[in-house]
């Protein structure tokens, strides 16, 4: 079985994002890049799956700019087999990605997409799920454990106030939570290794998709600072103000 | 795994050399192979500096950087230099007054941490593997040689046991290995102490050097602007200068550095630098403003008379890692860059007589004394020491009358020879300082500070502050020193908490800034600063 | 705003009831157009029945099936769509519920989906956090229908059986795909919550002392069915397991009401707990950096504060 792996270059996860001067977008220079956290969650799923049998190889794709080949060689690293970079200067929104996903899938014919639940720089949470209805497939968003047997996976998801389990059968379309697993370092060996891994290229006009942006962002500001509130004097103050002002408890 | 040349830290030191290295091969035939391990998660990543940058290495080693693209925007346009009485006057030194190693034209207003991406960037292309993420963790020596590294450990838990997805540390072997550690590499004081580099010379010198980065509107930014300063907050407490360096893209570098021989245990350099900004003279550039970035970073100001021998039986010690800062100028990575391209060279054609390697590159001492790198560290020799000795105001006349009228050549050689780690005196002798709070508009506090250096270390390993005898910081720092280390640290990693039992001391390893000021300071030099699992520590932008 | 717009909200419920979230979603719908909601679940008649009774709903699609018995995005994304072109909006919940579900009706109405709205700034116009909260974006859509999921923190909850009845029409379902199967569910049953998903929660600090001394927090919990957080030096101090800790390097939560006790209120404490909609603190020290962000302070020693309101709260 063939698994595919979207992964996306964002900001570093330790890195303070802030907010332009000029209000335009998010401050991305001079800043570390490195991949999606949920996307290395999804690329280690799918090194495991492979280490267990199920899966005989890995695809590593990247949508975006040209350095995303360091996202697709930390992929590698990891443990995928080859990777594909659809490379445009284009800001992709989540549908233009589902597409581009489309056609890598429609070419490549995996058996499984696994992919982060969502990148923690535009937060959408959107673009596994288009993929699935592009597809026609069926979707098992925030998984925390996925089991595959034969032409089945069950996937059970983090959904708010439990958990849910689901089956469904190949292929099929799986986003991770982070629970899922923790993923592993890459070794030194295996740094080197994946320089030596293919990597093609491709273009949206390769791949016959329209990636034009649907959205407009007008402009990105810092949120409202919290203000300080009062000072109560007492207990029974403090519960008089929750109950009657803030009415946040019965 | 094997290399012909390891290269541990990815500076300006490291990088120049690995560049060179990859130059010198090409453009003789041979094939070489080129490794550079570097601690932080990218390279620049754990780079601080101010930096005006003189850029006499680099024209030597890739003259054509400008064409390259190197990001060295913003010339020098105007120095300002003056001296702080106290905290709202300000005496401006006219030009003629300054030692001439404080002027800084033809100097560029840079990130250090930018060049150093753009030289590992040109470092790749030539064919030099960087790993960023990985730290040379322990020296490999056999039968007396260093024949390379072995990288730090990776996912081991807090409580000392092998997490599931541990991988142990791996031997990187070389023919030769170059350190370029930067300011008090751990391996670079394992090698000083295991080879005795240091014999016959006075001890390092240090300081601390905090900076912030802030934005400011555009209508009061003057890039090019480079301000200096000396005296208030420092003058009477300790020794020590301040920059303002006005840069690219609206901003501007801030920073206090402090000496670290200072004697007074309540001394906090983070509260001195957050004093420092509310000066009027300070301030005024700042106002109106965000801070974007924090950090700090020890320096190594010891300078020609406190710079170790630097070759030993299969390596070499090189920049900051070894102490090739010039203090007269505050300036250490040309100077570093330049050690890179002495090592390069003379590794390069030690490789060419005898491909075996490992053998102690003496002919480095001399390749180093022929050089400008040498004459520049002699000249400055007494400037550290007159400070220390004579204080800003006789010691700023003393370096005045030395670099000026006798370009460094005064001939008297001033020694500074009692390490900064004995200056401190017991806190009973002296008298705690009272820091204002901070105001959340031009000074902050420290932890809010830390938030904006982006550090971080996973959380499960064990800590890498390591105190040989745990016990020595109830019973001499806290008895004795009133907990030094809970102030110089400029991350607050250091606490004592009063609990039930009574007073304990709290590591918060994971604030760490990997300054290396604690292993310095601590009066029983106690503290040992080991590297963390790799890629933690800051993450700075451009700093 | 123009009346030529109808809002399609798509209802979280059990059956019985509609989730908070999804009155939340219709008090943002209401500023939008005119609001119709969407009840798709198996014996749901109790819920439409509800449903109709909420301010601002003006009408109520109801099929109710067992195909529809669990919510399963691959069921109800054919439904949605085959009613969407009526419609000018399309919201849920941004719940795992309505994250699940939106994009793939987007995806198959070949529009865009916004996520996590927290404010109507026009009808094609809106602001939704981004960066982890860290910038705020005002994005417009230039698609025909526009696919929204509603923070339900960002809007008050629409009154529940205020309204006027709105009428109940049953909606024929359609075929569901046979690729996906429902196992189970395991909601969790233990009466303490998850701290990510509490509508409550109590944290302690340093302050506290001792692990002994976090039982004071326990109680205080259970009477307000909430979760209990940590800060690091807690948790490093060995006071509170590890997963409890709050902040940049723990969880990140937003609940109703946070009580923070004997926490200083450290920017890497306040970066997982900010977002919260009401805070309390409780510190001795009335400098501490916690109360320049809580709404409500406490200047008390906690050792007395928190029993008192553990009792206050009968
Ligand atoms: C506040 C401040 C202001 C300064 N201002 C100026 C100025 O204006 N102009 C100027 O020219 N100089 C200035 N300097 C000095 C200058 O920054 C240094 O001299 C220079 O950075 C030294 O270069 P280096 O390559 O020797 O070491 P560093 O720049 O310190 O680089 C060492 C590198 O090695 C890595 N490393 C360390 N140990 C290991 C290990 N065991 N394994 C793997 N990697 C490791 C580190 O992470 C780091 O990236 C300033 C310094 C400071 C702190
Ligand atoms: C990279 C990094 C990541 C971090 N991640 C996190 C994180 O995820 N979460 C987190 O919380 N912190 C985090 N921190 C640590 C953070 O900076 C603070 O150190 C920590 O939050 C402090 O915890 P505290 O408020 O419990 O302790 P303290 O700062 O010691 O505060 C204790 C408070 O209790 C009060 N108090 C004491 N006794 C009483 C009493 N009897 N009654 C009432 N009040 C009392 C005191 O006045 C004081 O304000 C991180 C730091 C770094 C650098
Ligand atoms: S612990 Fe030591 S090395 Fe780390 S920031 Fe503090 S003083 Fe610097």
């Amino acid at each position: 079985m063939k698994i595919l792996v979207p992964v996306k270059r964002v900001i570093d996860y330790n890195v303070k994002a802030r907010v332009k001067a000029d209000g335009s977008g998010m401050e991305l220079a001079n800043v570390k890049m490195a991949m999606n956290p949920f996307d290395e969650i999804a690329v280690e799923e799918a090194v495991r799956l492979k280490e267990a049998g199920v899966a005989s190889e890995i695809v590593a794709v990247s949508c975006g700019e040209a350095k995303c080949q360091e996202q697709l060689r930390q992929a590698l690293a990891l443990g995928a087999d080859r990777a594909l970079l659809v490379e445009t200067t284009v800001e992709l929104q989540p549908l233009a990605v589902a597409k581009l996903l489309k056609a890598i899938v429609d070419r490549e014919a995996p058996r499984l997409v696994i992919l982060g639940k969502q990148a923690i720089d535009d937060d959408a949470n959107q673009t596994g799920q288009m993929l699935a209805a592009l597809l026609d497939w069926p979707q098992a968003t925030f998984a925390s454990k996925v089991a595959v047997r034969g032409e089945e996976i069950e996937v059970t998801r983090e959904i708010d106030g439990g958990l849910e389990t689901l089956a469904m059968t190949l292929p099929a379309v799986v986003t991770t939570d982070l629970r899922l697993n923790e993923p592993r370092y890459a070794t030194l060996p295996n740094i080197m290794k994946a320089k030596k891994k293919p990597l093609e290229t491709l273009t949206p006009a390769e791949l016959g998709v329209d990636v034009a942006p649907r959205l407009a962002t007008l402009k990105v500001e810092e949120p409202p600072a919290r203000k300080a509130g009062v000072k109560v004097a007492s207990v029974a103050e403090l519960v008089d103000k929750l109950r009657h002002e803030a009415k946040v408890i019965p | 795994m094997e290399f012909d040349v390891l290269v541990v830290g990815g500076g300006p030191a490291g990088l120049a050399c690995a560049i060179r290295l990859k130059q010198l091969a090409a453009a003789a035939g041979r094939e070489l192979s080129v490794c550079l391990l570097e601690k932080g998660a990218e390279i620049g990543a754990h780079i601080l500096s101010g930096a005006v940058f003189e850029t006499r290495a680099l024209d030597e080693l890739i003259p054509d950087w400008r064409a390259r693209g190197a990001p060295l925007g913003v010339p020098v346009l105007r120095d300002e230099v003056y001296y702080f009485p106290h905290e709202s006057n300000a005496l401006r030194l006219p030009g003629f007054a300054l030692p001439k190693t404080m002027h800084n034209a033809g100097n560029y207003v840079i990130s250090l941490g930018k060049l150093c991406r753009w030289l590992g960037s040109e470092a790749e292309a030539l064919g030099v593997e960087i790993f960023p993420g990985f730290a040379a963790a322990e020296l490999l020596i056999e039968a007396g040689v260093v024949t390379g590294v072995v990288t730090g450990e990776l996912g081991r838990a807090k409580d000392g046991s092998e997490k599931p997805d541990y991988q142990p540390g791996m031997a990187l072997k070389a023919k030769y290995t170059v350190f370029a550690e930067g300011c008090r590499g751990h391996l670079g004081k394992a090698l000083i102490e295991r080879f005795d580099l240091a014999a016959g010379r006075d001890p390092q010198h240090y300081a601390i050097g905090l900076k912030e980065l802030w934005e400011v509107p555009a209508e009061r930014h003057e890039p090019g602007l480079v301000v200096h300063g000396a005296g208030w907050p420092l003058e009477g407490n300790a020794n020590g200068g301040s920059f303002l360096y006005h840069g690219e893209d609206n901003t501007i570098a801030v920073g206090l550095i402090v000496d670290l021989n200072y004697a007074n245990p309540y001394l906090s350099p983070f509260e001195e630098f957050q004093r420092f900004k509310q000066h009027p003279v300070i301030r005024r550039h700042l106002a109106g403003g965000r801070r974007i970035a924090y950090g700090a970073r020890a320096i190594a100001k010891g300078g020609f008379s406190s710079l170790p021998k630097m070759h030993f039986p299969g390596g070499l010690l090189i920049g900051c890692d070894a102490g090739t800062l010039n203090f007269a100028k505050i300036k250490g990575s040309h100077t570093a860059m330049k050690s890179g391209l002495i090592a390069a060279e003379t590794i390069f054609a030690a490789l060419e007589q005898d491909r075996a390697g490992g053998r102690d590159l003496v002919e480095f001492e001399t390749a180093l004394r022929a050089s400008w790198l040498y004459e520049e560290l002699y000249a400055a020799r007494n400037f550290g020491a007159a400070l220390h000795r004579f204080g800003t105001l006789f010691g700023g006349a003393f370096n005045w009358i030395d670099q000026n009228l006798f370009g460094g050549r005064l001939p008297v050689t001033l020694h500074d020879p009692e390490p900064d780690h004995m200056r401190l005196k017991p806190a009973a002798e002296c008298a705690p300082i009272v820091y204002e709070k901070p105001d959340g508009v031009i000074s902050f506090d420290r932890l809010s500070s830390v938030f904006l250096s982006n550090t971080n270390h996973e959380e499960d390993q064990p800590a890498h502050l390591k105190l040989t005898d745990p016990g020595l910081a109830l019973t001499v720092n806290l008895a004795r020193y009133a907990a030094p280390e809970t102030r110089y640290c400029p991350a607050g990693v250091y606490e004592i908490v009063e609990e039930a039992g009574g007073p304990r001391l709290v590591i918060n390893a994971q604030n760490c800034l990997h300054c290396k000021t604690c292993d310095i300071k601590d009066p029983g030099q106690n503290i040992r600063w080991l590297p963390p699992e790799g890629g933690g520590g800051p993450v700075y932008g451009a700093m | 705003m123009s009346a030529a717009n109808k809002v399609l909200v798509i209802a979280e419920h059990d059956n019985r009831q509609l989730k908070k979230a999804t009155l939340c979603t219709i008090r943002c719908a209401a500023q939008l157009g005119e609001v119709h909601l969407l009840i798709a679940g198996s014996g749901c008649a109790a819920a439409a029945e509800a449903a109709s009774q909420v301010e601002g709903v003006a009408k109520v699609l109801c099929s109710d099936d067992a195909r529809y018995a669990h919510p399963l995005a691959a069921a109800l994304a054919p439904l949605v769509t085959s009613v969407a072109h009526g419609y000018s909006h399309l919201l849920a919940p941004a719940t795992t519920f309505g994250k699940d579900l939106m994009p793939r009706v987007a995806a198959k109405l070949d529009v865009a989906q916004i996520s996590d709205v927290i404010a109507i700034v026009s009808p094609d116009t809106f602001k939704r956090p981004i960066y982890a909260g860290n910038g705020i974006a005002t994005v417009q859509s230039r698609d025909a229908i526009k696919v929204l999921t509603v923070r339900a923190t960002a809007f008050d909850p629409a009154k529940v059986g205020a309204g006027g009845t709105a009428l109940i029409e049953a909606l024929a379902p359609i075929d569901v795909p046979a690729h996906t199967r429902f196992v189970g569910q395991a909601l969790a049953a233990s009466d303490r919550p998850e701290l990510t998903q509490a509508r409550v929660i109590v944290s302690g600090g340093r302050g506290l002392g001792s692990a002994e001394n976090f039982h004071l927090l326990d109680k205080l919990a259970d009477k307000l069915g909430a979760a209990v957080g940590a800060s690091r030096a807690a948790v490093d101090a060995g006071f509170a397991p590890n997963d409890w800790q709050v902040g940049q390097t723990g969880k990140i939560v937003a609940p109703e009401l946070y009580i923070a006790v004997g926490i200083s209120g450290a920017i890497q404490h306040l970066a997982g707990m900010k977002d919260s909609k009401v805070i309390v603190a409780n510190n001795k020290d009335p400098e501490a950096p916690i109360f320049q962000v809580a709404d409500y302070g406490l200047v008390a020693d906690l050792f007395q504060a928190v029993p008192e309101l553990t009792a206050a709260l009968g």
